[in-house]
């Protein structure tokens, strides 16, 4: 199911994190699910249990099925003095949902996260791979209303 | 990969006002084009070490230029590479350090985006130097848009038979391959790294043996940070002479400062090693947002140091800032107004510090959640006033026995922020 991504990389457990990775961003629902892991194990010849410690030791992954997008809104401390408690609380209430929930239609996952390094444009977030900065609450209500009229 | 950025730049800014060595051509040249970058004399360096230059006159160089590492722990470059250049091993390895995690640090970021050719320079540099023929640039997984344009420079590098087999008919080959990581702050300290490189939990090794003898699946492996790298090769084209002009006795060069927080102008700006922090929110910053008076920055990240306006004169550089008790780490600084309270800010860091403990060691994971629990009741306003002293006394049983820097991290911002603020303290224990 996976050989399209394995294929790419040669069995070494080094490339195990791309690999990963990659897994995640083809799954519609963004995780890697126990039969993904069967199988990078069998590819790599890794103990099912590093690649259990891997995909828990490292905030990216997810081994649950999330939403289509992943909002991830930075709490660290530059986008905390910025209103990112403002922001959260926002998204929780536009969203319906608390941090690590999904949406009812599966369109949003949403995260906290560490700093995202766009500190400058505090406070901050990423959906899927796009940066959205100067984050104010008008401003994430009409991103959520972009990306669902996207959807 | 696909990537764009929805920040809008409002801010009209004067380059002309820093002294750029690093980011010389960020924001002239096009960082997608090798051309451009050749022409604005880019590999002129790598092109004079690989044919008019022995490795050790190269390591030589950088260590009199007193290049010191930008990533935070200020360790001399050159004698770095000294201690792997004279090693007999089959396989050494460059590891460039670009897990940029501390909190509101994003200096290697804009170099990477806005010059990735000049950091490849300086990796190739570093690896001709110490006898590497292989190099890793490790990049966090959410900075898509470096790993995107590092991975197009290196083909175009390849392209150009800058990178290869026997490279300007010297002899020499080299390859750059980019590691991405998955969301681990603890992958900035250089042993995590290399195990999250080779597939691993990112939890820190035990040292010695030091990377530099025994690294990446065990050969010995230079890992430095990408300021760091992006200095060498204008100090290989100018002279670690001319390099001495610039900053302060013992700590040359300039430092990629990030500010932000309270001012009109958050961003990045390069100046001289021993810039005061005055100059730098003022000149650089565009001064306080609002016309609000100064409180408080926080400088070097999360693992930084709370300065008050007492510091506001004192030069911004490793060494003096040690004077001082403090520290310049990443030159992350976060400035704060009349408004804020240091209790919020500092239980900010806390919180991030226990998410990001590795649970590797007890002191760290345990530790974390300690400090959090006495710093989340004090900001609740059930705080005594000797939980004050609890919360330093435990960040100084943290710093003697963490097994890495994560877990020694916590005492500098919290010494310094009950030292420098306690009035918003015992405001809040009343």
């Amino acid at each position: 199911m996976y050989e399209d991504i394995l294929k790419k990389y040669s069995p070494e457990k080094e490339n195990l994190i791309s690999i990963l990775h990659d897994i995640q961003n083809s799954d519609p629902q963004n995780y890697v699910s126990e039969e993904a892991v069967q199988e990078v194990s069998e590819y790599l010849n890794v103990p099912l249990s590093h690649i259990h410690g891997v995909l828990t030791f490292y905030t990216m992954y997810s081994t649950k099925p999330r939403g289509k997008n992943i909002i991830r809104l930075c709490e660290s401390p530059p986008c905390f003095l910025k209103g990112s408690e403002n922001i959260l609380k926002k998204l929780c209430e536009i969203l319906n949902v608390e941090v690590g929930e999904t949406t009812e239609d599966g369109i949003f996952t949403l995260e906290l996260c560490a700093c995202l390094g766009v500190c400058g444009n505090a406070p901050a977030m990423m959906i899927n791979e796009d940066v959205y900065g100067n984050l104010t609450e008008k401003k994430v209500e009409q991103i959520i209303i972009d990306i669902k009229g996207r959807a | 990969m696909k990537s764009k950025s929805h920040i809008a730049d409002t801010h009209k800014y004067n380059f002309n006002y820093e002294n750029r060595v690093v980011l010389k051509n960020s924001g002239i040249i096009d960082p997608e084009n090798i051309e451009e970058y050749i022409g604005v004399g880019g590999y002129k360096a790598w092109e004079k070490v690989l044919t008019q230059m022995k490795p050790m006159e190269v390591v030589e160089e950088v260590k009199v230029s007193g290049l010191l590492g930008r990533g935070g722990a200020a360790f001399p470059a050159g004698l770095k590479w000294s201690f792997t250049a004279p090693l007999k091993a089959e396989q050494k390895y460059i590891v460039i350090n670009a897990d940029e995690g501390e909190p509101g640090t994003f200096k290697d970021r804009l170099i990477m985006e806005g010059d990735p050719h000049k950091l490849l320079e300086g990796t190739m540099i570093a690896a001709y130097a110490v006898g590497a023929s292989k190099s890793y640039i490790y990049i966090r997984g959410e900075y898509t848009l470096c790993i995107s344009r590092l991975k197009k420079a290196i083909v175009q590098a390849n392209e150009y038979g800058i990178l290869g087999e026997n490279i300007f008919d010297s002899g020499f080959n080299h390859e750059i391959e980019i590691k991405i990581g998955a969301g681990a702050y603890v992958c900035g300290e250089e042993t995590a790294l290399i195990e999250s490189m080779e597939g691993n939990r990112g939890t820190p090794r035990s040292k010695p043996p030091f990377p530099g003898v025994e690294g990446a699946w065990h050969k010995p492996t230079v890992v430095n940070n990408v300021e760091t790298i992006a200095n060498v090769s204008a100090i290989i084209n100018n002279g670690a002479d001319w390099y001495k002009t610039l900053g302060v006795e013992g700590c040359y060069g300039t430092k990629v400062y990030t500010i932000m927080g309270d001012v009109e102008l958050p961003g990045l700006c390069e100046a001289e090693m021993g810039t005061s922090l005055r100059t730098i929110i003022n000149k650089y910053g565009g001064g306080m947002k609002n016309g609000k008076q100064f409180k408080a920055a926080l400088v070097g990240g999360a693992a930084g140091v709370f300065l008050s306006n007492e510091m506001l004169d004192v030069k911004m550089d490793f060494n003096t800032l040690k004077e001082y008790e403090a520290v310049l780490g990443s030159g992350a600084i976060l400035v704060m107004n009349e408004d804020v309270d240091i209790v919020e800010m500092l239980w900010s860091v806390i919180r991030f510090f226990r998410h990001e403990s590795c649970g590797k060691c007890n002191p760290c994971s345990n530790g974390t959640t300690v400090l959090y629990n006495l710093i989340d009741k004090i900001r609740k306003g059930k705080g005594k006033e000797a939980d004050l002293d609890e919360l330093i006394r435990i960040s100084e049983a943290m710093f003697l026995t963490s097994f890495c820097a994560l877990g020694q991290s916590p005492l500098m911002p919290i010494k310094s922020a009950i030292n420098n603020f306690k009035e918003d303290f015992l405001t809040k224990i009343k």
